[in-house]
């Protein structure tokens, strides 16, 4: 029965970066380290080093709701074939 | 009322990135505020739903909490087993059901058992409003006249208000909450935590891809939700109060207009001036019963 | 120690004895008393045991379910309809590999409402996973219990104790208690990490999605398992020997007689008749459904096989009889009886092998 049995992996459903359509871009400089994208990220794709944000685009599915929650507008949405 | 400040919160993830949630999922925000709120004291039981697939597949789980699938119907009646052998086997540790509005459908009689019994656990409705994880159907919680894949021209009933019920069953703890208001439910979370028995929150989980949303907007249609009044958060732990973030919309005139809400989501466009005025009249029967229930309890 | 029980009785002492850890059942006739006495032992503390009054049957083995996955010795008991509602939880326990005890006190399926045995209740178990042993007396519903436990937690699966209602559930027997230190010596605590437990701290995701093979695998793994219960049974090492069959006046016999519960005891007084009338007839009791007694079957070495069975596959007949002709190296006729808890006396026994002998047996007993 041991394949009935899962552990806690990262990329359960793989890399979902890859689902990405509009990706977050960060302005460091706009930030005021409220962390309200950190808290409300979906994915729990961000991820906070020394007091700063850091997004994970190997799992961020681009869902946008960093960019909205931000009241400093410092996550702009871009897309993917845009960049 | 539990304060939660963001800078305090544990920085170690419960629910791991790359999992198959949709985009904007509020059942993401749901279950990575479970985590943040109780850590590694929680042990997760899970009946048939949307959490069925986020928790992974094959030999990966999201999860970093222990986590038992269960049949539909079952998951309250699992929980009381689970909690039960903690106790006997001197385990720290709480069982938390975490089901959708499907599972407190199908399942009610299960979590009016446990309720009764006042058995040792949390259960979380995460509820979106419709069983979405079979492709947007009416749920006993739907939304009057939204449309869903089995009421195409619109839901002809009320939705059903399970904290409600719950709060009338005698739970020792029952809380509404909003995947708009993460902090105000990890205040919640731990509060439940704190009280011996059976605790109850109802989560108000707007679900892009089911009400007809942009992902962005998750958060923002939560909160619009309890800003026009249409959902009310409050608390019950021996006494009965509306939390700070909905204690505004008491008073109607502080309520954001009731067409911002609807009319961003798909499932409401075809409300006539007639079903906004009538749904209108509704919220206010609800904030009737809540400042009553205030003066109850 | 020698105890005057009726058979729902004998199976609460069983599971006192056993020293389960967890009860959850739901009240259904016949099986009531089982519940209501082990409630008793509870309140007065003689059992150790959680006992919730849950809300449904599909509630009482969830909850078993849940305690058996945290690791406790857990039981419940039920019948027909009761069964019925909790199935779903019954494939879930199974292919969880959860050695949860449950005691089937057998009784019709409705319409018409029938409080009285039949077997088709246990048999709907059949093809789910479960070990299905059904008990003749009294004291066989005690035993099997203890060895049900015991077999449950070698083997990793399930197992349903059938008694028959009314004439096992109610019937007061002497009853052949062993000490407890037997039992505890026989039955030692659960291995409570195996087949695996849910705990805190411990982040396991157990029966979540996977591969299809997965399922396979699983199947094939408890059908390999399945198959190892009769010498576990045989070698459990219980104050009595227990095999998957009795073997009754069979040595010399021409005739042989499949049936399984509690109308076995009037049959063997009709095989006896018989027997004083110079027929060389004799009993195969199952006292096992699952795993099957397939070679025991295809050892009987005879003229012709009878299958007495108090149930009925609609459209295929005695399900236990397409079971046997499937191993059998005998003719084998089938006759449906007693269901719906019709009376089928010694007269009707001795009426029915005399017809049997004479190959003028029909197909229904009625």
């Amino acid at each position: 029965m041991e394949c009935m049995i899962a552990r806690p992996s990262k990329g359960s459903a793989g890399k979902t970066g890859l689902w990405r359509t509009f990706k977050p871009i960060y302005d460091e400089n706009k930030c005021n380290n409220c962390l309200l994208c950190w808290l409300y990220c979906p994915e729990n794709a961000i991820d906070v080093v020394d007091g700063k944000i850091s997004i994970d685009y190997d799992y961020c599915k681009g869902c946008g709701v960093c960019a909205k929650i931000c009241a400093k507008k410092a996550i702009e949405m871009v897309r993917e074939d845009e960049l | 009322m539990v304060v939660v400040k963001i800078k305090d919160l544990p920085k170690e993830k419960f629910l791991l990135p790359g999992n198959t949630s949709c985009q904007g999922c509020p059942h993401a925000l749901g279950l990575k505020s479970l985590g943040m709120a109780l850590g590694d004291d929680v042990v997760l039981v899970v009946p048939a739903g949307c959490t069925t697939i986020i928790a992974g597949s094959k030999d990966k789980s999201s999860f970093k909490f222990p986590c038992l699938h269960v049949p539909f119907a079952s998951a309250p009646a699992v929980a009381t087993g689970l909690g039960s052998a903690f106790r006997r086997l001197g385990k720290k540790g709480i069982p938390v059901v975490w089901m959708g509005d499907g599972g407190s459908d199908i399942g009610f009689a299960t979590l009016s058992g446990a309720c009764v019994r006042k058995d040792d656990m949390i259960v979380i409705v995460s509820d979106n409003e419709a069983y979405m994880n079979t492709g947007i159907q009416t749920s006993g919680t739907t939304f009057w006249k939204a449309r869903t894949t089995t009421s195409p021209t619109g839901k002809r009933e009320e939705k059903k208000d399970l904290a409600l019920i719950m709060l009338m069953h005698k739970a020792d703890y029952v809380a509404t909450a909003s995947v708009g208001y993460l902090q105000d439910f990890i205040g919640k979370l731990r509060k439940a935590s704190e009280i011996d028995g059976f605790r109850f929150i109802h989560l108000h989980s707007p679900c892009p891809p089911g009400w007809g949303f942009d992902s962005s907007e998750t958060v923002e249609m939560a909160r619009l939700a309890v800003k026009c009044g249409a959902w009310i958060l409050w608390e019950f732990d021996g006494k009965f109060r509306i939390s700070p973030m909905s204690k505004p919309y008491a008073d109607k005139s502080k309520r954001a207009p009731l067409t911002e809400y609807l009319k961003k989501q798909r499932r409401f466009r075809h409300l006539s001036d007639e079903d906004i005025a009538e749904i209108e009249r509704r919220i206010d029967e609800q904030w009737r019963v809540v400042l009553a229930l205030e003066d109850v309890f | 120690m020698k105890k005057v029980l009726t058979g729902n009785y004998a199976v609460a002492e069983a599971v006192k004895m056993a020293r389960t850890e967890f009860i959850a059942a739901y009240p259904i006739t016949p099986q009531t008393t089982i519940v209501e006495r082990l409630a008793e032992m509870v309140e007065k503390g003689e059992l150790n045991a959680d006992f919730v009054r849950v809300e449904s049957e599909h509630s009482a083995l969830a909850a078993v379910y849940g305690a058996s996955a945290g690791g406790l010795r857990a039981f419940t008991a039920t019948s027909s309809h009761g069964l019925l509602y909790m199935y779903e939880m019954c494939w879930w326990v199974a292919n969880s590999r959860l050695p949860v005890v449950m005691a089937l006190v057998t009784r019709t399926i409705g319409p018409p409402w029938n409080i009285h045995t039949d077997h088709t209740d246990l048999l709907t178990l059949r093809d789910s996973g479960w070990i299905l042993a059904m008990s003749e007396n009294a004291q066989e519903a005690f035993d099997l219990t203890l060895i049900g436990f015991k077999v449950a937690e070698q083997i990793d699966l399930p197992f349903a104790v059938g008694l028959d209602g009314f004439q096992v559930s109610h019937t007061a027997e002497v009853v052949d208690v062993p000490e407890q230190s037997e039992v505890d010596e026989f039955l030692p605590e659960r291995r409570r990490n195996k087949p695996f437990v849910i705990e805190p701290r411990n982040p396991i995701t157990v029966g979540g999605l996977t591969t299809n093979e997965c399922t396979m695998i699983l199947r094939r793994e408890m059908n390999r398992d399945m198959e190892k219960v009769g010498d576990l049974v045989k070698n459990a090492g219980y104050v009595r020997d227990y095999d998957l069959v009795e073997r009754y006046r069979l040595d010399d016999a021409e005739y042989v007689v499949i049936m399984m519960g509690a109308w076995c005891g009037d049959a063997k007084d009709a095989i006896d008749v018989l027997r004083d009338e110079g027929v060389q007839i004799g009993m195969l009791r199952l006292r096992f459904v699952r795993p099957f007694p397939a070679e025991e079957i295809a050892k009987l070495d005879c003229k012709k096989i009878l299958v007495v069975e108090r149930d009925c596959s609609v459209g295929k007949g005695g399900i236990i009889a397409t079971e046997v002709k499937s191993v059998a190296n005998s003719p084998v006729q089938s006759v449906m009886a007693g269901l719906g808890g019709v009376d089928v006396g010694v007269d009707d026994f001795v009426s029915m092998f005399r017809r049997f002998v004479k190959g003028e047996l029909g197909e229904w007993w009625l």
